[in-house]
């Protein structure tokens, strides 16, 4: 997936996806110098922002777990990156069915909280899970990362009855979700 | 076909999961004995008794009873085990018969989980025998069989122990003794800790005093895969190595037995959940057709058992409601707002005050608002119509804890032998769905007192309610709550105590005076209040101590173990300062050490105390006489309105049970 390329998150039978996981993995970059072996924690934080009609109305985040209303979830903060390669670290949970009929647009952003930027960070991704099934939709690299802390991944809105992601990869800069949402606004 | 066993024959079992069912003209002590190949038994971990009542594949009651369920899965049951000896007992030194020679011949049958009988055995013949081998199943050629056995032993658990070849047979039987007599272990509660549901599986039956280590292993749920495998919590001074594989060689005076309480330890562990064995897999859901939810069944949910599924169910269904309800009320939000928004729009604008454009504006605002709503109340009905499928389900599967008093399951009921998970208080809803109602359940054994508010008048439909009748239903949901409490507590297990100065209670008292459940009459004057918080004053302090000495056992002798709980009607009257500040002792001190209030009181009618009583009414969960919305769920925060769990006009199930919890206590004392 590259940037600005959209998704239908139809299935291919026509049947629409009822719950989706939009997980964030990477590992710590190793520190250059005399102990070189030793790794610097870096924290990254997902964060999903729901909005109606352009509005921020609700937001999942470290700190606000489960959204009001159930339907979005965030697996739990981790603080130190994973240890192995592949797997998620952070998750966040979008059961779709139930998401309330005014969001329309769900935004996912990750953040460095401890301040380093994606320079640092190794095998950043993020990538799009049919929750049901396990299959993968969509990747998106963290490759290459510049100077930033901050990126606006991608984002689920609704077209017709089903949803569709569209993959930005905008880089931002900010400590939580809070400082990003000048930079999201625009893409809404 | 039920095989009618006699003495010495025996009966293929096909099913793995069985109940033996044990009755007997007196209360006996029912447990059984694990042995290898060789008839040998290894240990007196290999007995399970009331003093240790979980084994793999094998759970015992805890107490002496005239009627007893034994659990056997015998597709839990170890390898090495080859025979399962079922042995009933009489208990000693508290003055019951000492042999079975006078009594009704005890019967047994082995049932099937739907209660199917496979086998029956009645034990004839005894004389004086005080304990008696009655059945063993045993493993014959890759299956299991069950015989009966019918060894009696005059020596009672002693000789039997022995002659199975237990080293430490005394000890155990006199272990067990005490277990049962002393009944102690079941009734001084652990204070609750954050933790607690982790350490609600504990592995450990009981913790000795001496042993900070290994109770920390017990507070997780050990493997189910092989039980055997880990050392056993409650057997001290044993090296770590598999204590099923080598015969037990310590030195018994050194090794306090499992499960006895002499030596100190106060059970910590919920009597009914320590089973190691792996529960029995929770009924699923049929398939779903494609495109339709899945049919809800009652209990599907994570648990350990029936009872902790339908809890874990019900507080599923609580939680779903309340997002479902939060996801509809902020869409409705939502589009109120916008539309607001675009109706001044469409005012403010200068060139759509000229011809039908305003007119058209504010038509536009109205018909996206009406189609958000219209789309959010078709999401709500969609959830509601499954969350009231799964309650149709779930609500007449629930055990009487947890049933509303017009189930038909408290008309089959029976005095329990084991403390129910949770206590359902009454009914939540949310004014979109009244008819979607939540048990509102809380977990046993109570956390806080309660407080039943008499002093509002202003009930939620706008009827006025006159302080008098309020006052009235507040006593009568008071009865109903601590009749139910009464209900779902084994035998003998939990104590109500009244103080009613005025006396203004007594005719909502009439249930539980005239069957006699209660401690005694209700109290009254001031003279009543002094006297009943005097004594559980004294009884916190004594328990108090002994826990915080570890000595349990050092309490006075017929030192009555159950559960307390007070019923205050009327508070103040009658009450001076001395008065107050012991019933303010009883509010902190009392729930850990199983002392509980019941308020029924107006507040306002208190003021005069000041601040002083709020931490008082802060520690005690209020609940209304009436219907009330003053809960608030823990995701949300949404107010929802609380109904208490009355007794339907002019049924008798209230009498009947109230009777039978009476004559059991008659029967156990």
């Amino acid at each position: 997936m590259t940037k600005g390329q959209a998704i239908s998150l139809q299935k291919n039978d026509g049947g629409s996806l009822t719950a989706v996981r939009m997980g964030l993995g990477w590992q710590a970059a190793p520190r250059r110098g005399l102990f070189g072996s030793r790794t610097r924690e870096i924290d990254l934080d997902a964060s999903a922002v729901l909005f109606a009609d352009k509005q921020p109305v609700d937001v999942v985040f470290f700190r606000h777990l489960v959204s009001d209303d159930g339907s979005v979830r965030h697996t739990g903060d981790n603080l130190v990156g994973g240890v192995g390669q592949g797997g998620d670290d952070e998750a966040i949970l979008v059961d779709l069915a139930r998401v309330p009929v005014h969001i329309d647009q769900i935004v996912f952003t990750v953040n460095s909280f401890t301040g380093q930027t994606f320079q640092e960070v190794q095998n950043a991704f993020c990538r799009l899970v049919d929750e049901t099934n396990g299959q993968e939709l969509a990747r998106y690299t963290l490759a290459g990362g510049g100077a930033y802390t901050a990126q606006i991944m991608a984002k689920v809105h609704r077209t017709g009855a089903g949803w569709t992601m569209t993959a930005l990869g905008t880089p931002a800069n900010g400590r939580t979700f809070q400082d990003l949402m000048p930079a999201i606004l625009p893409h809404l | 076909m039920t095989a009618e066993l006699v003495r010495g024959q025996n009966h293929p079992l096909s099913q793995a999961r069985l109940e033996i069912r044990v009755s007997a003209g007196q209360p006996v002590v029912a447990g059984a004995t694990l042995s290898d190949e060789h008839g040998k038994v290894h240990g007196v971990e290999w007995v399970a008794h009331p003093g240790a009542p979980t084994l793999p594949g094998l759970e015992v009651s805890r107490q002496a009873a005239a009627a007893h369920r034994l659990a056997v899965d015998l597709g839990a049951m170890p390898e090495a085990v080859h025979r399962i000896s079922v042995l009933i007992a009489l208990p000693t030194g508290v003055g019951g018969p000492v042999s079975f020679g006078g009594l009704a011949a005890p019967f047994l049958a082995v049932t099937g989980l739907d209660g199917s009988e496979v086998a029956n055995y009645t034990i004839t013949g005894l004389e004086a025998e005080s304990a008696v081998v009655a059945l063993e199943l045993y493993r014959r050629q890759g299956a299991w069989k069950v015989r009966a056995v019918g060894q009696g032993y005059a020596g009672g658990l002693a000789d039997l122990f022995a002659d199975q070849g237990l080293p430490e047979a005394r000890q155990l039987a006199a272990g067990i003794n005490d277990a049962v007599a002393q009944g102690l272990a079941r009734s001084v509660q652990a204070p609750r800790t954050t933790d607690g549901d982790r350490t609600r599986h504990a592995a450990a039956p009981t913790l000795g005093a001496d042993q900070g280590g290994a109770a920390a292993q017990g507070a997780v749920p050990p493997p189910p895969v092989s039980p055997y495998g880990t050392p056993a919590p409650g057997v001290p001074g044993q090296p770590p190595a598999s204590p099923y594989g080598t015969p037990a060689a310590t030195d018994p005076s050194a090794a306090p037995q499992p499960g006895s309480t002499t030596g100190g330890p106060v059970d910590y562990s919920h009597p009914r959940r320590q089973t190691t064995a792996p529960p029995p897999p929770p009924p699923t859901a049929p398939p779903a057709q494609p495109g339709q939810p899945a049919q809800p069944v009652a209990g599907d949910a994570t648990g350990w058992s029936m009872d902790e599924r339908l809890y874990n169910q019900v507080w599923g269904m609580f939680e779903d409601l309340a997002r479902t309800m939060a996801a509809y009320r902020s869409a409705v939000d939502f589009a109120d707002s916008r539309m607001e928004k675009e109706l001044d729009q469409a005012l403010s604008d200068p060139r759509s005050r000229i011809g039908g454009q305003s007119d058209a504006a504010r038509e536009a605002a109205r018909a996206k608002h009406t189609q958000l709503v219209d789309q959010a109340r078709t999401a709500l009905d969609r959830d509601l119509a499954q969350l009231t499928a799964e309650a149709d389900v779930v609500e007449p599967a629930l055990p009487a804890a947890y049933a509303r008093w017009d189930n038909p399951v408290w008309h089959g009921y029976r005095v329990p032998m084991e403390i129910p998970m949770a206590l359902r208080l009454g009914d939540l809803h949310l004014p979109e769905a009244p008819q979607l109602r939540i048990p509102m359940l809380v977990r046993l054994p109570l956390e806080r007192g309660l407080w039943i508010d008499s002093g509002r008048a202003d009930s939620l439909d706008g009827s006025f309610t006159d302080s008098h009748e309020l006052k009235r239903l507040a006593m009568e949901s008071a009865v109903a709550h601590a009749a139910r409490l009464l209900a779902v507590y084994p035998a003998g297990e939990f104590t109500v105590h009244v103080i009613d100065p005025a006396g203004s209670g007594g005719q909502a008292l009439v249930p539980l005076v005239q069957t006699g459940v209660l401690a005694g009459p209700p109290a009254l004057g001031a003279a009543g209040v002094v006297d009943v918080l005097a004594r559980l004053t004294q009884r916190v302090d004594l328990v108090q101590m002994a826990v915080r000495g570890g000595a349990p056992d050092a309490l006075p002798p017929g030192f009555d173990t159950s559960e307390q709980l007070l019923i205050v009607n009327d508070f103040p009257h009658g009450f001076d300062d001395r008065a107050v500040n012991q019933l303010r002792y009883l509010a902190d001190e009392g729930p850990a050490v199983g002392v509980h209030l019941m308020m029924v009181a107006d507040r306002e009618e208190a003021s005069a105390y000041g601040p002083l009583l709020d931490p008082l009414w802060r520690s005690l969960l209020r609940l209304s006489p009436v219907p009330d919305d003053h809960l608030a769920d823990p995701w949300v925060g949404h107010a929802w309105t609380y109904e208490p769990s009355l007794v339907p006009q002019g049924s008798q199930v209230l009498q009947q049970v109230l009777n039978q919890v009476a004559a059991a206590r008659t029967k156990y004392t």
